[in-house]
């Protein structure tokens, strides 16, 4: 498996592929990803300047540990076969295909990378792909996509497509998205991949924006995709493990592996009662204490 | 000859303007000097007028001729008519020659470049040039030197008799029938006239310039009828719109609020940052944030300012209106809630003398403990660039920048790493306006770097979780993403000096040369 496809990823930030000023430093703001648009944000008489600035930007930019993830045109598109060659060339790390429906789009974005790889000498394998849902369908279909390729590391609720295709809107009390939230979550969970939540696109709102994140993170969320800057250090903030946290995780981890060896399956930590399936979730609080700068322990 | 921060000043230069070169910050401490003074008339008689129908008539009476230096005040920053209104003036009465003695010159007077071109004008004395001036200087239109120096350094300038004004006009908001300017009260507020103070008190003749004649008298003045020869009202003195704008909104750039919490983390951690504090920040987005954010700390640490300096913005204002400092010191007002709260009796007027004169016995920015400063240019060795952009171009003024730094205990420097393409953290910056001996921090959005003669400031951030660099790192770190740039190419001709806030001469400005590859 791509080691890549279980990293760390509270934030995306969406980026329009064709702004140097917007693409030239994102990583000083410190989100998990970034996410080059080929898509919405790009004009249809200026795809090919788009992918042009991409290629070099992925060519010439050290992102600095940032994933680079990039947003395709839709396969209902002429654009999308060449926005993935120049995407691949470029070195990117991860694909995002938008308006998934159906595994067969997986599918076909995959073939299409691995000839790419193939092409331009990139190791087989190394880009990996994320599919956004947004439409009923999706919604309906998402654990068939979870499960279409090895490639695919996550899913993503875009929340404004889908909301339209409900015949709704976003209300901002989040009521709207409750039902694909919820499928989302649970299908990619069932797959064992990563799950996040749509854009909050109302930036003189940082409460109600918190409060969105706050409820995604309790839903189980692996992260949002966001369009400000400014919203980074709030999602942060809020999937930063609590102290106490950290510590029990720090000995569950150590526990479990103790007891392993002694041949010992259940145990008690701190009077709650402990078996290997917390393994997973304490490295996990582990890691995110690390990548948030707060573990000061030794694992 | 090198000067103490590596400059090479041509012997040429020194000989012209009679100048030495830098000698450090400190090498005039101590030194006692006779000022100079002004020739003033008596007014005994009651009976006499001091208005004047016409600024040409202003001009006869002040016996205007070639070669004349004029003083002028930039308080009404880009919406400023009283410049060009003289100039025009003495423009169509033919008198050539002038040198013009301004505290700052903006866009607002690109129309000088004309009298500039045809010998009106040949000298000019400023904090700075932005616009079309600038320009002209750089490209050598002008036929004297251009004299770049600090408010500070302009009151020294002055009160040492280096210079002479001969006529000096005051754009005046308000002001009575015998001369008592008021910079509030009228349709073109600009709150205080401090860089005008030391005209008023040194130039041979002072003429008022209103568009607001109010009865006599137009008191508490702010500068005294017993300075001021002749008073002339016209239509307009200056573009409300442009001379104080509404406060501007607090930044959303992620970038400067980043830099500004930076600062805010490295003030509060420094052993200055306590009760009774005082602090002084610029106009940038970045200091403004700064100011914000601050303010946060100082309430929830329960921590008071004793005196803010400025340069005014409504955040500085809203500490007093909030009870958070003891008391404003205003030398200029950036917005109208800085005009408006020139009235508040915490809200005091001081001169450019008393802000940052290092020639008389002792200015505010010497009680500063922190000022928060921008720059177009830091370069390795700390040394500050305010006036010439990375083209070569005059672009910008000191203000009070070498001042400020100068006095305050902690200096602060915020600067984004990269201005566009350019690196802002350079190996040598293209012209040296502030020492770095006075910087103590840079501030950018990859890292901050203090300096290392500031051993005890290194010392106390040293638990502080905050990005720190060497100043070198943040050189490498922008060149690694820009490339080395280019030097800029300049021609032999000197059309410009930046004289140190003491007199002497801390850099040269070359004429600009049309760039031409030299690379293989």
């Amino acid at each position: 498996m791509n080691p890549n496809k279980k990293r760390l990823r509270r934030t995306m930030m969406f980026l329009n592929a064709q702004k140097p000023g917007l693409i030239k430093d994102p990583y000083i703001y410190k989100p998990d990803s970034i996410m080059l648009d080929l898509e919405d944000a790009v004009a249809e008489n200026q795809k090919d300047a788009a992918r042009f600035s991409l290629y070099h930007a992925l060519q010439e930019i050290d992102y600095r540990g940032c994933e680079r993830v990039v947003r395709i045109n839709g396969l209902d598109t002429p654009y999308w076969k060449e926005d993935i060659r120049c995407a691949v060339a470029g070195g990117c790390d991860a694909i995002r295909i938008p308006k998934t429906e159906r595994p067969e789009d997986i599918k076909a974005v995959e073939a299409e990378i691995q000839i790419a790889e193939e092409d331009f000498g990139i190791p087989q394998g190394r880009t990996l792909i994320m599919a956004a849902i947004e439409s009923a369908r999706g919604v309906v279909k998402a654990l068939d996509v979870c499960e279409a390729s090895d490639r695919l590391f996550g899913i993503a609720l875009s929340g404004g497509d889908y909301t339209k295709d409900l015949q709704t809107y976003i209300t901002g009390t989040g009521v709207e998205l409750m039902g694909a939230r919820q499928n989302l979550i649970i299908a990619a969970r069932a797959a064992k991949i990563q799950c996040f939540d749509t854009v909050y696109t109302d930036l003189n709102d940082m409460e109600g924006f918190r409060r969105d994140v706050e409820t995604i993170h309790l839903m189980g969320f692996d992260g949002k995709s966001i369009i400000n800057p400014r919203q980074i250090p709030i999602v942060h903030d809020i999937f930063t493990p609590a102290q106490k946290n950290i510590i029990f995780a720090e000995k569950v981890v150590m526990e479990i592996e103790d007891k392993r060896e002694k041949g010992i399956g259940v145990f008690i930590v701190d009077g709650k009662m402990i078996d290997i399936a917390f393994y997973d979730g304490a490295k996990r609080t582990i890691e995110l204490a690390k990548a948030s700068g707060v573990y000061k322990g030794g694992l | 000859m090198i000067n103490a921060v590596g400059r090479d000043i041509p012997e040429e230069i020194l000989k012209i303007t009679g100048k030495e070169p830098f000698m450090g910050i400190h090498h005039f401490d101590g030194s006692v000097y006779k000022k100079d003074g002004p020739y003033t008339k008596c007014v005994i008689n009651s009976e006499g007028s001091k208005m004047v129908d016409s600024i040409h008539d202003c001009l006869v009476k002040c016996g205007i001729r070639d070669g004349m230096t004029l003083g002028f005040h930039h308080h009404f920053r880009e919406g400023d008519y009283v410049v060009n209104m003289v100039m025009e003036e003495i423009h169509n009465m033919g008198i050539k020659d002038i040198t013009i003695c301004a505290s700052s010159l903006g866009k607002a007077h690109d129309k000088l470049v004309e009298y500039i071109e045809d010998g009106t004008i040949t000298g000019i004395q400023s904090s700075g040039v932005r616009g079309k001036i600038g320009r002209a200087i750089s490209e050598g239109k002008l036929k004297g030197l251009a004299i770049m120096r600090s408010h500070g350094g302009r009151v020294r300038a002055i009160e040492t008799g280096e210079v002479r004004i001969d006529i000096a006009f005051i754009g005046a908001p308000t002001c009575d029938d015998y001369g008592n300017c008021r910079g509030i009260g009228g349709k073109s507020d600009c709150g205080v006239l401090s860089y005008s103070m030391v005209d008023a008190d040194y130039a041979d003749k002072v003429v008022a310039i209103t568009d607001c004649l109010v009865p006599f008298p137009n008191f508490p003045a702010h500068i005294s009828m017993t300075k001021v020869d002749y008073v002339v009202v016209v239509d307009e003195i200056g573009n409300p719109e442009k001379i104080a704008t509404g406060a501007a909104k607090p930044t959303t750039d992620m970038r400067k609020l980043m830099m500004a919490d930076y600062c805010t983390e490295f003030v509060v951690n420094t052993p200055y940052f306590k009760d009774g504090f005082s602090y002084q920040t610029g106009v940038g987005g970045a200091s403004i944030a700064s100011t914000i954010s601050l303010a946060k700390i100082m309430k929830e640490r329960n921590v008071r300012m004793r005196f803010g300096v400025g340069g005014l913005t409504k955040p500085m204002c809203d500490l007093l209106e909030n009870g958070q400092v003891d008391a404003l010191l205003d030398t200029q007002d950036f917005d109208l809630d800085a005009v408006e709260s020139v009235i508040n009796p915490k809200h005091f007027r001081i001169s450019a003398g008393e802000y940052a004169d290092p020639f008389n016995k002792g200015a505010v920015v010497n009680k500063l403990d922190f000022v928060i400063l921008a720059a177009l240019e830091v370069d390795v060795n700390f040394n500050c660039n305010v006036v010439v952009g990375s083209d070569g171009m005059i672009t910008g003024a000191q203000g009070g920048h070498p001042d400020t730094a100068a006095g305050a205990k902690c200096t602060i420097v915020i600067t984004p790493l990269l201005q566009g393409r350019i690196p802002a953290v350079c190996t040598d910056v293209t012209t040296v306006t502030t020492p770095g001996e006075s910087i103590d921090v840079v501030i950018t959005d990859y890292g901050i770097a203090i300096n290392p003669n500031r051993q005890d400031l290194i010392q106390c951030m040293k638990d502080v979780d905050l990005p720190f660099k060497t100043i070198e790192d943040l050189r490498d770190i922008a060149y690694s993403i820009t490339g080395k740039p280019e030097k800029v190419q300049f021609d032999d001709k000197v059309v410009g000096i930046i004289e140190s806030r003491d007199g002497t001469v801390m850099d040269v400005v070359r004429k600009i040369k049309e760039f031409q590859f030299t690379g293989e």
